[in-house]
């Protein structure tokens, strides 16, 4: 595929300047492409693709990373039918990380939603608001805000001391089983800056006649919020939604952080994530995980596509419609 | 909403939203009987004791972990820099065979959850032997070098097909190869793309944990979050204060990113849908 590069040179009296005009969408850079592209190929053959299908080998194979991979031994199904039928910290996991999906995700959005509405009027100190908003999030997943946020709903933490002000018993929340991933939700959704960010961005492309012909036409904030708002914002509000939902589900730091790396109490954080680690670094069963994770992946794939069917009936693109 | 009620909603959501903040500053600089009995943000008696005992607490001092730290994430971004912007001048800028398939290609990796690719990725590089290995960095930084971040590739390419085509093409008319167009007109009109790429990448990596956690088994190897989790297993009461500090520490260099480049920031998330 390089040859026909190095007959076409790239000088001004070659065939591209003779072809200039009409003919130039034509001119092929095949050498110079493949050349500026080299770093990324590479790194796709071994730092991606490669260790993909190894990791797919290995799903199907009983391996312990400490011997050479020549000794993993075939096991064929046996590690998705242990994970499937044998494992119930496994589907626990699987539960654990869905209900943390289902809750955080939706309260984030609401959440950056309803703060970006607060911020989208031009007022004095409105770059401050946005910016002391987006801080938590720029922390984002380190182990100093998980830290933090762990020893503020302990038994003695920040979090009780200000309930006990208004007389209220506080739970021994991160030790406590009920109520250790609702902590962690909490902290998922306290970062809601980066999707109201996203959102500020998206309200200013909302026309500003829209709301004037509805206000004279007598609509109130409501149905200004329910008829223009929402839908010019469809498309935003998916993108952070999908966004949002794979980010939730990848969820480690703040578990791993919480449970010192077990998932605890009582397997109450035991996300899919750290599950995975917990069988692959842990216990070293790198087959069994390799095939935790070849079905995590087939599971990001499905729900992205489920949401991409259902954004069909909702997201609402101006520029492709009546036009 | 009335502007009033606008400000004292806004006011509110801001106190919540800063509290945990405040509180471990406060927290970092409150003596131990002071964590216990002071229940206040504010200190009673500012003392830096924290931070000596949390800077000497592990036997290599934090000192060692905050270079570790740095300098992982500056190869990350010098090797995210160059790879990522190589790869999107050909993706966004030159002609050539399977470009189409190429960019679909790209377009899959960057949907693909990091969580996947650790198993096999870490099988790879211990059979390299590059797992604690002489040094122990290689597993965290060539990946970068090779331009797998595809998330600032899609960045660079979507900001270079923003350069006017015209540009290029009067360059070419005039003589120009590819490897100038590339040097002398889209570099350095990809500053923005550039340095939005530089402080992303910094700060993520800064606060990565993950593959820190995976890769680096070595006290004297630790970087700044691994070391962090040092302080969890040792739960006594007294070492609440120095880890708190330490936290605090962690924390500055992001932060003082974030003072430098906010509005850059903010402007590079409202283009790309960038995440913190």
């Amino acid at each position: 595929m390089h040859t026909p590069a190095r007959t076409e040179p790239p000088a001004p009296r070659g065939p591209a300047a003779g072809r200039r005009g009409s003919g130039r969408a034509r001119r092929r850079e095949n050498l110079p492409g493949y050349l500026f592209l080299g770093p990324w190929l590479l790194g796709l053959m071994a730092i991606t693709a490669i260790p993909m299908l190894l990791s797919l080998y290995l799903s199907f194979t009983d391996y312990d990373v400490l011997t050479p991979l020549s000794e993993a031994r075939w096991v064929g199904w046996d590690n998705y039918e242990r994970m499937f039928t044998a494992d119930p910290s496994y589907w626990h996991a699987v539960r654990v990380t869905v209900t943390f999906a289902l809750v955080a995700v939706p309260l984030k959005l609401a959440a950056a939603l309803g703060v970006a509405l607060l911020l989208n009027r031009a007022f004095r100190g409105v770059g401050l608001f946005r910016g002391l908003f987006y801080l938590p999030s720029l922390l984002g997943g380190s182990v100093a805000l998980a830290i933090v946020w762990v020893s503020m709903f302990n038994r003695d933490g920040a979090f009780n001391s200000l309930l006990a002000l208004f007389g209220v018993q506080g739970a021994p929340w991160v030790n406590d089983p009920t109520w250790a991933l609702e902590t962690l939700m909490l902290l998922a959704i306290w970062q809601f800056g980066a999707p109201m960010v996203i959102f500020l961005a998206g309200l200013k492309q909302v026309p500003a006649e829209l709301y004037e012909a509805a206000a004279v036409d007598g609509a109130g904030t409501w149905r200004q919020f329910a008829h223009i708002t929402l839908p010019m914002l469809s498309p935003v509000i998916f993108f952070n939604l999908v966004l949002e939902t794979i980010h939730g589900f990848q969820g480690f730091t703040s578990a791993f952080v919480l449970s010192n790396g077990t998932g605890g109490p009582v397997d109450s954080t035991l996300m899919y994530t750290l599950n995975l680690y917990i069988n692959g670094f842990v216990r070293l069963e790198m087959g069994y995980a390799s095939a935790m994770a070849w079905v995590f992946l087939l599971a990001i794939g499905l729900i992205t596509a489920v949401l991409f069917r259902t954004g069909r009936f909702w997201v609402h693109y101006s520029d492709s419609e009546g036009q | 909403m009335r502007r009033p009620l606008r400000y004292a909603a806004l006011i509110l959501i801001v106190a919540v939203v800063l509290y945990p903040l405040v509180w471990m500053v406060g927290t970092s600089f409150k003596s131990p009987e002071e964590i216990v009995n002071n229940i206040g943000l504010v200190p009673q008696h500012v003392t830096p004791g924290n931070f000596a005992e949390g800077w000497h607490k592990f036997d290599v001092g934090f000192g060692r972990f905050f270079l570790n730290s740095a300098m992982v994430s500056l190869l990350t971004v010098a090797g995210n820099v160059m790879s990522c912007l190589l790869a999107a001048y050909a993706l966004g800028r030159l002609r050539f065979r399977l470009r189409g398939m190429w960019f679909a290609v790209m377009i899959g990796t960057l949907l693909l959850p990091g969580h996947v690719l650790i198993i096999p990725q870490y099988i790879l590089f211990r059979n390299l032997g590059w797992v604690g290995g002489d040094w122990p960095y290689l597993p965290l930084l060539v990946p970068h070098f090779l331009a797998t971040e595809a998330f600032f590739v899609f960045l660079m390419v979507q900001f270079m097909r923003g350069i006017p085509r015209e540009l290029d093409e009067a360059a070419i008319i005039d003589g120009a190869s590819p490897y100038r167009v590339f040097r002398h007109v889209i570099l350095p009109l990809s500053r923005p793309a550039l340095v939005t790429t530089a402080i992303f990448s910094f700060i993520w990596t800064w606060n990565d944990f993950f593959r820190q956690l995976v890769y680096l088994s070595d006290l004297k190897d630790y970087t700044v979050p691994v070391a962090l989790t040092l302080f969890i297993d040792s739960t006594s009461e007294s070492a609440v204060g120095p880890m708190f500090a330490m936290s605090l520490l962690s924390l500055v260099p992001v932060f003082l990113f974030f003072v430098a480049f906010q509005r850059l920031l903010v402007e590079g998330i409202n283009t790309s849908g960038l995440k913190g």
